[in-house]
């Protein structure tokens, strides 16, 4: 706890890192606060954006549609706000969903060692192998698009790095004389992996998901914009960017920029949201990693 | 030496002070595999403890010294099996607990206890001092959270630490204080035996002291067992009752302290004996015995006597047949072909 204590301290020392917690805050209390910021138009359904019209060409920022809207209508700001669910949801379903997967096998490799270690390792070398975009688009294209596969698919291919990384430091700790004192000790070896092992090696993966945070919802942006994760109409923002790259630059001449929102708005979301988790991943390393701590 | 040989030793031991003696450590052996190539095959091994046989009798302080990975550690691990040996058999209370299963072993935990060497690792870095202490007592199911903390209180008090710092952590504690933890860790659990792992020596001088006085007193109050592991000389001499000096992986010499410290019969006892700093600069120092070469490896040690490509008093025998462990006078173990005429100019 006093370490806790700690660790916050210092993470409200450094203006940067103010800035990332700032930023991480705003977009959590968008994603709690969606549906009074942006209340739904199909309430038994809040993540399908509304439409006004079926027409294809953008409209510009109005006090309806403060954002404007996008190809076919689309209100974008309530895009980006509903879609701050969608990113949250995706990072930490399949973060959360890796880090299980990840911790539980690089535990029991560095524990057990020998043959353990080889075949477990020898699994994840396998799940390496693969490309990680080319493994996730074609693990959707087996199970089909959508929200719920994509964060399957990138389950699949993301719980290597936390395996890997948990091993290094279990293998790390292992070493140190308190794990010897407790086997002479005789606890049992599940408690010695709750109480000694994992304590003490958590923290690079911490650092590691918070910065996959990121990037995970960043990836699943990006399947959608190629048209592979939510159904046409969802509320995310990948989807957002997708209907605006008609846009980007006026199709049939005249100002170049007269669609500028169509892009502007879905990108410094997504720009900010990254910011935001790096700049918190960043200062957890810099509070965490070089044993400061304790 | 072979297993009738170590039993004829034992056996006048035992006649005399059968009931006495706590810990049998006979034939101990540990190889550690020398791995190499893709495919990891073992290409060697090393002997890090070839062939040991001693015993420690109940309330007593055996000393254990040698040079750094002369597999001393080693030893003191196997026998509470932290690591598992290669062979030899370990007699606590004529129970053999290389015999024993890892759930059958449990049982023994808490009368084996080890006080480890380095008291920054020692002590796990994200555990409450209370918590530290009463691991043990935790996983031996002993009372409740509340009588648990009870006894870590007492034991605090007992070796030293303000029991007011229970619940502190251990980075807030210095290197004599954190040993003492590490201590009291070891004997809440009221174990009969200790091994003292190179206890003091990464202290200061004068908070060994403190420690080694502490181990003493804990010593009488409950008449603890102690093989201590250690590579200085003077502090041995001041703990032990009887000192086992080993070579390479070998045993060379058991004696009790006096006679090891004024008539060692084994040539290396004396060069190890010879190198121990005396702290007066007045004295002249004549009969310092210099080595020549390195400790030669594990992996690979030498043929017949493992200290003859070292020994001033080597004869061709000695890189042919490897001297046995004999009793040469009452209690003075001795395994070197050559003892007599040591015995000669010692005197």
């Amino acid at each position: 706890m006093e370490g806790f204590v700690k660790v916050l301290r210092k993470m409200f020392r450094h203006p940067v890192s103010i800035a990332g917690i700032i930023l991480v805050l705003l977009f959590l209390s968008i994603a709690i606060f969606a549906p009074l910021l942006a209340p739904p138009a199909y309430p038994w359904n809040p993540y399908m954006m509304p439409q006004s019209g079926l027409s294809a060409v953008p409209q510009p920022p109005s006090p309806q549609h403060i954002f404007g809207t996008t190809q076919g209508q689309y209100d974008i700001y309530y895009g980006v706000i509903w879609g701050t669910r969608t990113a949250l949801e995706v990072g930490v379903v399949v973060i959360g969903l890796a880090l299980v997967i990840g911790i539980l096998i690089g535990t029991l490799a560095a524990y057990f060692g020998g043959w353990v270690d080889e075949l477990l390792m020898r699994i994840t070398d396998i799940f390496l192998a693969f490309p990680f975009f080319v493994g996730v688009i074609v693990v959707i294209t087996i199970i089909g698009p959508g929200i719920t596969n994509v964060m399957w698919a990138l389950v699949i291919f993301y719980w290597m790095t936390y395996a890997r990384l948990i091993r290094g430091s279990i293998l790390e700790v292992k070493e140190n004389q308190y794990v010897m004192a407790a086997v002479a000790l005789g606890t049992p070896g599940g408690r010695i992996i709750t109480r000694h092992l994992l304590p003490n090696s958590i923290y690079p993966v911490i650092i590691q998901a918070s910065m996959d945070m990121a990037t995970i919802p960043l990836t699943a942006a990006a399947l959608s914009f190629l048209g592979l994760g939510a159904p046409v109409g969802y509320a995310d923002w990948g989807q957002l960017a997708s209907f605006a790259r008609n846009w980007i630059i006026t199709p049939s001449g005249g100002n170049p920029f007269q669609y500028w929102y169509t892009i502007f708005f879905p990108s410094v979301t997504i720009v900010l949201y990254a910011l935001g988790w790096n700049l918190l991943g960043d200062t957890l390393r810099d509070i965490l990693d070089p044993r400061m701590l304790i | 030496m072979t297993l009738a040989e170590v039993k004829s030793i034992q056996t006048t031991q035992n006649q005399s002070k059968n009931d006495q003696i706590l810990l049998e450590v006979k034939n101990l052996k540990k190889y550690f595999p020398i791995k190499a190539g893709v495919f990891r095959s073992t290409v060697g091994w090393v002997k890090a403890v070839d062939d040991v046989s001693f015993y420690i009798k109940k309330g007593e302080t055996l000393g254990l010294v040698g040079e750094s990975g002369c597999g001393k550690t080693t030893v003191g691990q196997t026998i509470l099996r932290l690591i598992e040996p290669t062979g030899g058999h370990v007699f606590y209370n004529n129970v053999d607990l290389f015999k024993l299963s890892k759930g059958q072993m449990k049982k023994y935990r808490s009368k084996l206890q080890m006080i480890f060497q380095d008291p920054y690792s020692s002590l796990d870095p994200r555990m409450r001092v209370k918590d530290i202490i009463a691991e043990g007592l935790k996983a031996a199911h002993i009372g409740n959270t509340k009588e648990r903390y009870e006894k870590v209180r007492d034991y605090m008090q007992r070796v030293g630490v303000s029991p007011t710092y229970m619940n502190r952590f251990p980075h807030e504690f210095s290197g004599g204080q954190r040993q003492r933890i590490g201590i009291a860790r070891a004997l809440v659990l009221n174990p009969e035996l200790i091994v003292a792992d190179e206890a003091v020596s990464a202290l200061d001088a004068s908070v060994q002291a403190q420690v080694l006085n502490l181990l003493d007193d804990l010593q009488q109050e409950f008449h603890l067992t102690y093989l201590f592991i250690a590579h200085n000389l003077s502090v041995v001499r001041h703990v032990s009752d009887r000192v086992v000096v080993m070579y390479l992986g070998k045993v060379v010499e058991i004696a009790n302290k006096h006679e090891i410290f004024s008539d060692p019969l084994h040539p290396y006892t004396k060069a190890l004996l010879s190198a121990n700093p005396i702290p007066d600069p007045t004295v002249k120092r004549k009969d310092r015995i210099i080595l020549q070469g390195d400790v030669p490896s594990p992996a690979n040690p030498p043929s017949g006597c493992r200290f003859h490509t070292r020994c001033w008093l080597a004869q061709p025998i000695c890189a042919q047949e490897e001297p046995k462990l004999e009793e040469v006078h009452p209690g003075h173990f001795v395994a070197c072909h050559f003892w007599k005429n040591l015995e000669d100019q010692n005197k």
